[in-house]
């Protein structure tokens, strides 16, 4: 990195000048501001709070349409309660795409003052102490719910805060079908297939696959994660201490197994590589495809894009092998960081102590309806979200939810996506990729320099 | 001592040069080396011996790319040097529509190679795409290009020749040309025929482009990253990965020291293969 700077004497000297010229420039002009504002015939145009000095903090989300719509809406609303404060937004890739850029706009110094990330396994791949303010402290905290402070927190120190409401990782089911074709929401992953079969006997696909967005088709092993915490509730621990694997942990092998079982039976559509994220969600709404095992996240596109067919849509949890405990695997939302070499610490702090109340919340669900309940203490869902949503709602209010591993765990390898294909599409086995899995999140664990590695 | 003093221009003419190449390329180049044996997250770094090539080899998804590597540097490279020659004597030959379709043939090499990648895994769409709507209606169910492991890397290799060949051609028209006109009548007068001229006078004497273009392709195949990464990002899985992608993976996981590493190992592999294979053809090379 040090070369790129020192490139070439030349440069560095035009660079130089420039810089020179430019920081004389702001120099002229900040004089040009004290005199103005100090002369009281220009005063005309400002108003009430004029001495109050105007200050631009930026804001990082991924470009997703759901992110850059919320994050406009959080915008517009700070702006119009702190009017001195402008917030101006970039966007960045999603996916590892996304954590790339992140990374190294950290690493390189060149970070937004506030960015919305991802919180859990990918939050503690950042450094947190190196890169974020502490936000321990702060009175928003209070607001936050104490099971979302843990998935932002690093050796003790809080350093974020929820920008949406909790998702969930689970099947989407088109309940018009399932009503034509008499069956029932299941409750063990037996009925799952006996549901399934039917559907294909009926000349529909019964699981959407789409793979060509790769990251769409780890859900099944990760929405597993409620049965598995369920049957070995000490694996999240083990499995950071290297204590467990997947491949040795037969519950964790199981979620694979499923995947494989898909596959094998031969439940997913067969252009499932070619497909994507949009094209699956078009099958779910069109009908095309009855069962999706996708994030909760998908409402807001489905909303958008097919408003009519919505209502025929709805949610279950991964059922497990035993019908007496089944339960919904939890997403928390990503959070607002606060970037610590920020030169508008204050300001920042105030945008996302706005993200982290109520009034946020509720300026949040005009433009992106929840999909889970909010992590802040008082908000509450409208009426009006999508009935697939209230389906969720039974999960957590009978306390049948456990958050994903990647929440409870910092351990999560990169090419899991890459893994699941392989299992979801027959090239290796469950137990081959699970046991693959385990040998790539050896490289994650050693980066973070976890101990028992 | 005299060679000095005579010289017309002083050595400090090279130090603008020298130090641009010192900064720009020697350090960088270096300082890889180094980081390969670290554990690094741009800013920290620490030391761990061979641990990130032990990772590199060991690790089934890493180590799966150097034999797809050279899976697809063999079939373009010589995919293009059997396309390249035979158009070459296809399109010297007196043919009306040769200019115009020397223009065709290159055209593909001016297009962006990420365009080409989008509008290819369009065409290979197994259910959508044009290639199976054709084959469909000659009543062939066409196989699913990108999707089938067996196929995938070779339906990307296709289209690396189909945009590469123009290249080759060009090289091949310029070597064919200049094989001067004494063979060719030499030929007629010991009434040798077509096939002779192709085999005993054509590729013989234009080998210094076979080889320019075995060297570049090859080099070319070894260290491709764009078109792959349009069209199947390495998958399905991993079947598709190259080292050039599987090392920008790795930094995409912000895994730098192991990334780093892995480049440290595309470059002594492709001056491995390329060296050798340089010194080997230079030493074949016939003078015209």
């Amino acid at each position: 990195m040090n070369t790129m700077t020192k490139m070439k004497p030349g440069l560095t000297l035009l660079s130089v000048i420039l810089l020179a010229g430019a920081l004389s420039a702001c120099g002229g002009n900040d004089g040009n501001e004290e005199k103005s504002s100090a002369s009281p015939s220009q005063s005309e145009t400002a108003e009430g709070t004029a001495d109050a000095k105007e200050v631009t903090i930026t804001l990082s989300t991924d470009n997703s349409q759901d992110a850059v719509n919320t994050a406009n809406a959080y915008i517009a609303a700070f702006e119009k309660k702190y009017p001195n404060i402008k917030v101006e937004l970039e966007t960045r890739p999603g996916g590892t795409e996304g954590d790339n850029i992140v990374k190294t706009r950290l690493a390189t110094g060149d970070m937004t003052d506030v960015f919305f990330y991802n919180s859990g396994s990918l939050m503690q791949a950042l450094t947190p102490e190196k890169n974020m303010v502490d936000l321990t402290n702060e009175a928003f905290q209070q607001n936050v719910i104490d099971s979302f402070k843990s998935t932002v927190s690093y050796n003790g120190k809080v350093y974020g805060a929820p920008t949406a409401s909790t998702m969930a990782g689970g099947w989407f089911y088109n309940k018009k079908v399932y009503a034509d074709l008499g069956l029932q929401v299941p409750k063990t992953w037996a009925e799952l297939i006996a549901n399934s079969e039917k559907i294909k006997e009926a000349g529909m696909t019964p699981v959407i696959g789409s793979y060509k967005d790769t990251w769409t088709s780890q859900l099944v092993v990760l929405a597993d994660y409620y049965n598995v915490q369920a049957q070995v509730p000490s694996f999240a621990e083990d499995f950071t201490a290297h204590k467990a694997t997947n491949a040795g942990t037969p519950a964790m092998l199981r979620a694979f197994e499923k995947l494989q079982e898909l596959h094998d039976k031969g439940l997913m559509n067969k252009d499932l590589l070619a497909t994507t994220y949009d094209v699956g969600l078009k099958m779910l709404a069109e009908g095309k495809g009855v069962q999706y095992p996708m994030l909760s996240f998908a409402t807001p596109a489905i909303l958008q894009n097919y408003p009519d067919q919505i209502e025929n849509l709805g949610f279950f949890a991964q059922p497990g092998d035993d019908a007496s405990s089944n339960g919904l695997t939890v997403w928390m939302p990503g959070a607002a960081y606060i970037y610590k070499e920020s030169k508008h610490v204050e300001e920042a702090k105030q945008f996302v102590a706005f993200v982290a109340s109520v009034e946020g919340t509720e300026v949040a669900s005009t433009v992106s309806k929840p999909t889970g309940p909010y992590l802040i203490k008082g908000a509450s869902i409208p009426d009006d979200v999508p009935s697939l949503v209230k389906d969720m709602l039974p999960y957590f209010d009978n306390n049948q939810t456990a958050p994903a591993l990647e929440f409870v765990s910092p351990v999560k390898g990169p090419s899991l996506e890459q893994i699941t294909v392989e299992v979801g599409s027959g090239i290796k086995d469950a137990k081959k990729g699970a046991e693959a899995y385990d040998q790539d999140v050896e490289k994650q664990a050693k980066q973070l320099g976890l101990s028992g590695w | 001592m005299n060679g000095v003093f005579k010289r017309t221009y002083s050595y400090w003419f090279l130090l603008p040069a020298g130090i641009i190449y010192l900064l720009i390329f020697l350090t960088p180049t270096i300082s890889s080396f180094f980081f390969s044996f670290t554990r690094w997250d741009l800013s920290d770094w620490q030391y761990i011996g061979f641990e990130n090539f032990r990772m590199f080899f060991r690790e089934q998804s890493l180590a799966i790319g150097f034999r797809n590597t050279l899976i697809y540097a063999v079939v373009t490279s010589s995919l293009k040097v059997v396309l390249g020659l035979l158009l070459g004597v296809l399109l010297t030959s007196k043919l009306r529509s040769k200019h115009f379709l020397r223009s065709i043939i290159f055209f593909p090499t001016l297009v962006s190679t990420i365009a080409i990648g989008i509008a290819f895994s369009m065409m290979m769409h197994p259910t959508e795409g044009l290639i199976n709507s054709a084959l469909s209606v000659v009543g062939i169910t066409g196989p699913d290009w990108l999707g089938n492991p067996k196929l995938a890397l070779l339906s990307v290799a296709f289209v690396d020749v189909w945009k590469g060949v123009g290249i080759a051609l060009v090289i091949y028209i310029a070597g064919i040309l200049s094989i001067p006109e004494d063979y060719y009548e030499a030929l007629q007068i010991d009434g040798g025929t077509g096939w002779n001229k192709f085999w005993s006078i054509i590729v013989p004497l234009s080998r210094p482009a076979t080889h320019s273009v075995i060297i570049l392709s090859f080099i070319g195949g070894l260290r491709s990253f764009d078109l792959i990464w349009t069209m199947t990002k390495g998958g399905p899985g991993f079947t598709t990965d190259l080292i050039a992608s599987i090392i920008y993976k790795q930094y995409q996981g912000g895994f730098y020291g192991l990334a780093t590493a892995g480049n440290v190992i595309l470059f002594l592999v492709v001056a491995a293969l390329a060296v050798p294979l340089n010194l080997y053809m230079n030493r074949k090379e016939v003078d015209l």
